[in-house]
């Protein structure tokens, strides 16, 4: 069941189209990717999911009904790409508030608060303010607030940005965590690279409109153009074929791309029959990064 | 509902645990009572007597100068303007040879001020000096000059103004309506810009810190800009209260010390022994006493909660829009502020008519119209005369006023707190307004 789905969703600046008819939906308990540049609509496609704004026109289903910001919100943890705090406000009280604000009675959110502050090890730091910590130390305290309510959807805007690996992986694996419960994970974002080893389906928007959307292996599927990387202890000499051309030579290895009507086992073949030397052999899929830029271009020009 | 009590609650007690708040809350009466206790204290206990020698050669003023427990006259020979400080006087007062009373000059030496008190004393004696001299001159009688001046001072001359409004007669004092007008007045003015300014600081303070934009993933932006004009009126009235209940205290503890010292001296003048001067002091501080506890507090207090409160609602919410389109520059809340500044300012400078003349036009439309009535009502009210129905008028379309400057606000709020690193124009928050 898709836990949300948005239908034929506008919304219009004076001077631009922001989200111009966006459409798709998000299974329940799935890790899934908002994608595109800087700009592309990503923070006004997420504020509408959360309450913030009003879509312009069309239509949002959260669990099969109507979006009612009121009842829903307390369902959703958003956690925006412009992190924020109050600087002067001492951690713990800030962190109670915050779930008090998302609908949680207060011996509830103390046990919640406590239970996370261990797992992150911040439990020493429940009377310091916000002014005091590292900003890797506020990026752990925002990505707590932001789950404190055991949220069914969970949204959050550029997670990993300003965090080192440690703090990253500690977050990553909390992700996958929290998705193995069965909650749901939007995660925006402009870094292709870091989305294609954590979410299973994604939506690449760009200027507003949605370029594609699928599984990320399914997309890779689609966009592949047949190239393989054949790896040698030694690289032979020049080297023609009737089933590849070779796109691109490297120290110890090409990279071939196979004609039409030829299978993989095809360029295997000829190698071995030239008696080359080879040590590997795999199927190279486009970054989503070129992916997205193949997609971006076709649809400007 | 149970959200916007969370907010309340968070900003009333951030900003009243706040250091500066409690030193503010409870030095500022402290300061008030201090100074007024100490400029009534010296000006009752600080009479230094003053020695003056009078050279009149002429012997036209003898006799005429009274020495009282402020001023000593005394008329030695040997005494010039050069040396009265070494003869120990602390002034010297030079009747010219022949004085014909017209046009020479009669001159005051000394080294340094006698005080304004002094002053007036010795002036108001030579007057009074000259004016006898004058009567005797143009032959009036000296028995009928001395009656004259004996009646003056027996029945010094009694006068009292009382209002009459049907059958309910009260005694009213206009001086007094008129600090009291003008106090408010300047309260709320001063109050207005005090806690709307704290609105927008804290506005902006969520804005850039970009919690806004986590709260608002949380609860409604209206309820968020509420919460926080309610938090801060809130604040605002604990601050009130602490303060007239400190000035009650202290004033009251404090006169107690000056009503039995005023006592001693009430009785020395019935007993007909010295202290003359002392006494009129105190005494002048019993009346005004007895003065301001006369005004009918009972309407001015709860009108001024009335009108600080609406007041304050009033504005809180255009400061809050301002605060939310405001960027990183603060030079951009200054002039974005000034369509809610000028009003304010506007409503001071009628208030300043209004005390004077409570039923001028300008007055009473000042004291109606919603942007103006908070300050300019506040400066009536203490006279006494503003009609039942004005004041009901006033009160309603301030609370009318609110809700829709509010409602206003609330639009260009929602807008503004989400949009970064734009500056906007009047312009655009007029579009805003009309917007869904």
């Amino acid at each position: 069941m898709a836990i949300l789905e948005l239908q034929n969703l506008k919304k219009y600046y004076a001077t631009h189209k922001a989200v111009d008819d966006i459409s798709f939906s998000i299974p329940e308990g799935s890790i899934f990717g908002l994608l595109g540049p800087n700009g592309a609509g990503k923070t006004t496609l997420l504020r509408m999911i959360t309450g913030i704004f009003y879509p312009d026109s069309g239509e949002i289903l959260f669990e099969g009904k109507k979006f009612n910001p009121v009842d829903d919100i307390p369902k959703i943890g958003y956690m925006p790409e412009e992190r924020g705090l109050y600087k002067k406000m001492k951690i713990g009280e800030q962190a109670l508030y915050l779930a008090m604000l998302k609908g949680m009675n207060r011996s509830d959110a103390m046990k919640k608060i406590k239970e996370w502050f261990v797992k992150f090890e911040m439990e020493s730091w429940w009377n310091k303010k916000v002014n005091d910590l590292s900003k890797g130390m506020g990026q752990k305290l925002q990505f707590v607030t932001t789950v404190l309510h055991d949220p069914k959807l969970l949204i959050l805007d550029e997670p990993f940005s300003g965090l080192d690996p440690v703090n990253s992986n500690l977050i990553k694996d909390e992700i996958f965590k929290l998705a193995q419960k069965g909650t749901t994970i939007i995660f925006s974002t402009h870094r292709m690279e870091q989305v294609e080893e954590i979410c299973d389906k994604i939506v690449l928007v760009n200027n507003g409109k949605k370029i594609l959307d699928g599984s990320v292996k399914q997309v890779k599927d689609d966009f592949k153009e047949h190239i393989f990387k054949v790896g040698f202890d030694e690289l032979p000499a020049s080297f023609s074929s009737a089933a590849f051309d070779i796109v691109d030579s490297h120290e110890k290895s090409f990279n071939v791309k196979i004609k039409d009507g030829n299978r993989p086992a095809d360029v295997l073949q000829e190698f071995l029959n030239y008696n080359a030397a080879i040590v590997s052999f795999n199927e190279v899929l486009p970054s989503l990064n070129e992916i997205f830029i193949k997609v971006a271009g076709r649809k400007e020009s | 509902m149970n959200k916007i009590w969370l907010i309340i609650k968070r900003e009333y007690l951030t900003r009243v645990r706040n250091r500066t708040f409690i030193l503010s809350t409870i030095l500022l009466p402290l300061f008030f009572i201090g100074f007024i206790f100490a400029s009534a204290y010296f000006s009752i206990s600080s009479t230094e007597k003053q020695k003056v020698a009078v050279s009149d050669s002429n012997g036209i003023f003898k006799n005429s100068f009274q020495s009282s427990d402020l001023i000593s006259y005394q008329y030695p020979s040997d005494v010039t303007a050069d040396n009265f400080k070494e003869k120990g006087y602390s002034a010297f007062l030079k009747i010219p040879e022949n004085y014909n009373l017209a046009g020479d000059s009669i001159s005051l030496i000394s080294t340094k001020q006698l005080g304004m008190e002094a002053e007036d004393k010795i002036k108001d004696q030579i007057n009074d000096a000259i004016r006898n001299q004058a009567f005797l001159k143009n032959n009036i009688d000296k028995k009928i000059l001395d009656s004259i001046n004996k009646m003056n001072e027996d029945q010094s001359y009694k006068f009292r103004t009382v209002i009459k409004q049907g059958n309910k007669t009260e005694q009213s004092n206009s001086g007094l309506s008129y600090g009291i007008g003008y106090g408010s007045g300047i309260l709320i003015y001063m109050t207005l810009f005090i806690y709307g300014a704290a609105v927008m600081r804290g506005v902006m303070e969520e804005k850039m810190n970009r919690i806004a934009e986590v709260i608002i993933s949380s609860v409604r932006p209206f309820q968020l800009m509420m919460g926080k004009i309610l938090g801060i009126a809130a604040v605002g009235i604990t601050q009130l209260l602490i303060w007239i209940v400190l000035i009650v205290l202290l004033s009251s503890v404090a006169t107690s010390f000056f009503s039995a010292d005023a006592l001693q001296h009430a009785q020395a003048i019935n007993t007909g022994i010295g202290a003359a001067g002392n006494s009129t002091a105190a005494m002048n501080f019993l009346n005004a006493k007895s003065t301001f506890l006369s005004a009918n507090w009972a309407l001015i207090i709860p009108c001024f909660l009335f009108y600080f409160l609406a007041g304050y609602l009033f504005y809180a919410s255009l400061f809050a829009a301002v605060g939310s389109v405001v960027n990183e520059d603060p030079q951009e809340a200054q002039s974005l502020m000034l369509p809610i500044t000028m009003p304010i300012l506007l409503s001071f400078i009628i208030m300043t008519t209004a005390v004077g003349k409570p039923d001028a036009p300008i007055s009473v439309w000042g004291s109606v119209i919603p942007f103006s009535s908070p300050i300019v009502m506040m400066a009536r009210i203490p006279s006494g005369n503003v009609p039942v129905w004005q004041l009901l008028v006033s009160m309603l379309s301030l609370i009318a006023g609110f809700i829709l400057t509010t409602m206003l606000a609330a639009k260009i709020y929602r807008t503004g707190i989400l949009l970064y690193g734009k500056k906007v124009t009047f312009k655009e928050m007029g579009k805003w307004l009309f917007r869904r």
